[in-house]
């Protein structure tokens, strides 16, 4: 009984992913590629309209006699089934965010459709981000686009202080990442863990940063590339301006950019223009047939073999 | 047509109370009915007259066991029977349906409703009975009193079936409160027929009255001296027959404001933008609906285009004649726009007013555009200098030309860089 429109829908259950331009909250991003997707489910070629035979008068003289009446079948189609009158066959369709991103920030964001949104709950794995930072002034919400609590000098800042506070950094999350991952450090089973690096912290924890390196320092801005777990954007904004602290100046955060989340990258990211039913559909496809041993598909990898039956 | 042939049906026995008389237009196969309790005659008219409860069922008097027949079930006979024009000799078959009784909701027939165990015998369904007799008899059709969806009327409503086949989006109609009972009650032939006849009159096309009658129900229900004399008002205001057929196809709740209130709005446009009086018809015409909707937001932009944009009075003229759509903008994204292209692109007022288009642009494309020329190191606006790009060129080109022409590059490189931001 499945209508065409509702096995495209099936070809387009799964995960994929999307660039979200800065300035845009994630669930006007949600709500446009629900809306293009309904488009071009509620816009495949449906099956006619099926036809029951009525019995339609023939009047043969106007003498006004019923005995005059005469009577022939016709198909008819039936009207009541038509998509004018029934409204159109998908009227939303669950469309599922993973890891947020706030207005502020920019980069790959995790959508899931239908059977998909299973799988987001298991999406627990390390994300990569794109921090660029401004030394010299300070406001109240981390970002260039605050009010300006205090502005100081930066001409002191080498590459080498930065460096160093930045180790610093990563000594403290190493340790709160040993600290919630909840072994017991002397086992041998930590030891096991640590050597395959599945020692990790359990279910919901502070933001941990498992790798933060400066890639780009041209003073005052200067970039930074962060590996973490659990955090928000706001704590990564937090993070430039305490680095700015620590280097006894200020800094704030121009701009946070997602270039990874789990095994989506950027590559993989659709840009606006790819919002489209047909583009979706493939980007899923390609994220099925690529992830092939990954435990976060299991679920998805299972409907994908039922639907290919 | 319809209406005759209903008057001239007699039914031989009590209707049970959930009939509904509507014009039909077919009639499904007869169904027996028992009792001898006296021809009751059907006004198929006193139907349409009764505007109070089109939905209520009539009461007939005492009901009997009635039996209903379903279209399925008549095709299944048909196919058996082996039915042809001629009607004498066919087999009759009874469905019961017990519970026919208890569907009705007038609490009189309730406490009538009883078994009555000394009723005289039924005729056997195999009886033979006159051509006469068989075309009295009629079936009650089984729509219900009252639903929240007109697609259970729709196969037996005339009016419902010609809207479906003209276009009319009924499931959208009716979501809206009280506009699905108001179709139905409309009558096609004296309703709908006229109007429609005279929305062809004026110069608008058959396929659109789909759509106007979608948006804008109510247009079956305006009376046609209002109408006509509508038309006649704009007419007068030397707007031409054209003219006049493409603002009603496009703002299809046009013809349903009063004369006074479309003099109103033009009044208003002539004097507030001091604009000349073929000017305003140019703008009215092009964006009807800026004679359909509030004043307010249209005063609030004029007012943020003064003060906040500091534009002078004949530089929003130019941009309101190029393109009347900034009048009915949306504050909050036009501030947006200008402020990106004023403060970030630095672009003066004078080339803004000069292609004012941007304004009526996605903020998000000419940003994207924007900080893209400027990575290549083309972003160059002024015109008194080499390599200008036009602003009306870095809005309105799609973006494969846009990457080919202005930028110099591919479109993947535009994507790639896209994802930089």
């Amino acid at each position: 009984m499945a209508t065409p429109a509702i096995r495209t829908f099936r070809r387009l259950e799964g995960l994929f992913c999307v660039y979200k331009p800065p300035g845009v909250h994630w669930k006007l991003v949600r709500d446009s590629v629900e809306t293009s997707l309904l488009k071009g489910v509620n816009t495949t070629p449906s099956r006619p309209l099926p036809r029951e035979i009525r019995f339609l008068p023939l009047q043969g003289n106007e003498t006004g006699t019923a005995k005059e009446i005469t009577v022939s079948a016709a198909s008819v189609p039936v009207l009541s089934k038509h998509p004018l009158v029934t409204g159109p066959e998908f009227q939303n369709i669950k469309v599922g965010v993973g890891h947020h991103l706030d207005a502020f920030s920019s980069g790959v964001l995790v959508l899931g459709v239908g059977n998909g949104n299973k799988a987001l709950n298991n999406l627990h794995q390390t994300r990569d981000y794109t921090l660029e930072g401004e030394f010299g002034t300070a406001t109240d919400d981390f970002s260039h686009k605050g009010r300006v609590v205090e502005t100081t000098t930066y001409d002191h800042i080498t590459q080498e202080k930065l460096d160093k506070v930045l180790a610093m950094l990563q000594g403290a999350n190493q340790k709160a990442l040993l600290m919630y991952s909840r072994v017991d450090m002397r086992s041998q089973e930590a030891y096991e863990m640590a050597v395959q690096g599945l020692l990790g912290p359990e279910g919901k924890s502070l933001p941990i940063l498992t790798d933060i390196r400066c890639i780009h320092f041209q003073p005052p801005s200067f970039t930074l590339e962060v590996q973490c777990l659990n955090e928000t954007q706001k704590y990564l904004r937090k993070i430039v301006h305490e680095i700015g602290l620590e280097l006894r100046s200020t800094a704030v955060c121009k701009g946070v950019r997602r270039t990874r989340d789990g095994c989506f990258t950027l590559q993989d990211a659709l840009t606006r223009n790819h919002w489209t039913a047909t583009d979706i559909m493939g980007a899923i496809q390609q994220q099925t047939c690529s992830s092939g041993n990954t435990d976060v598909f299991v679920s998805r990898k299972q409907d994908f073999h039922q639907d290919t039956n | 047509m319809a209406s005759s042939f209903a008057q001239s049906l007699r039914c031989r026995s009590h209707l049970c109370s959930k009939t509904v008389t509507f014009t039909i237009q077919y009639f499904t196969q007869f169904r027996h009915c028992t009792t001898r309790r006296g021809p009751v005659a059907l006004n198929a008219a006193s139907f349409i007259n009764d505007n109070n409860t089109p939905y209520q069922p009539r009461e007939r008097g005492k009901q009997q066991k009635c039996y209903y027949s379903t279209v399925k079930h008549v095709e299944s006979e048909v196919k058996e029977s082996k039915y042809s024009k001629d009607l004498s000799g066919m087999d009759f078959v009874s469905v019961k349906s017990p519970l026919s009784q208890i569907r009705d909701v007038m609490p009189v027939t309730e406490n009538q409703i009883s078994l009555n165990l000394d009723v005289t015998p039924e005729l056997s369904a195999l009886e033979e009975i006159s051509d006469d007799e068989a075309i009295t008899i009629s079936v009650p059709s089984a729509i219900p009193p009252a639903s929240t969806s007109l697609k259970e009327y729709v196969d037996q409503s005339e009016t419902l079936s010609k809207l479906v086949q003209l276009g009319v989006n009924l499931w959208k109609l009716e979501q809206r409160p009280n506009v699905g009972s108001m179709l139905l009650r409309l009558d096609f032939e004296t309703d709908v027929v006229p109007r429609l006849l005279f929305l062809k009159d004026i110069g608008v096309e058959d396929s659109r009255f789909g759509y106007i009658i979608t948006h804008n129900p109510f247009i079956l229900t305006e009376s046609l001296e209002n109408l006509q004399s509508r038309v006649k008002y704009l007419k007068s205001k030397k707007f031409s027959s054209e003219t006049v057929a493409s603002m009603v196809s496009r703002a299809p709740y046009l013809l349903n404001f009063s004369v006074k209130r479309l003099d109103n709005r033009l009044g208003f446009y002539q004097q507030e933008l001091s604009l000349s009086v073929s000017n305003t018809r140019n703008i009215v015409a092009r964006l009807p609906r800026l004679l359909c909707g509030s004043l307010e937001p249209v005063k609030e932009n004029l007012k943020v285009c003064e003060i906040e944009f500091g534009l002078k009075k004949n530089e929003i003229q130019h941009i309101i004649i190029a393109v009347p759509k900034v009048l009915t903008a949306n504050k909050k994204k036009l501030t947006q726009i200008f402020n990106f292209l004023h403060n970030t692109m630095n672009i003066p007022h004078r080339l803004i007013v000069k292609f004012p288009q941007v304004l009526n642009s996605k903020y998000l494309r000419i940003r994207e555009r924007h900080l893209f020329l400027q990575y290549l190191g083309k972003a160059q606006y002024d015109p008194a200098q080499s390599n200008y790009i036009s602003l009306d060129r870095l809005v309105s080109l799609p973006d494969e030309t846009f990457c080919t022409e202005v930028a110099l590059a591919t479109l993947d490189d535009f994507y790639l860089f896209q994802k930089t931001l």
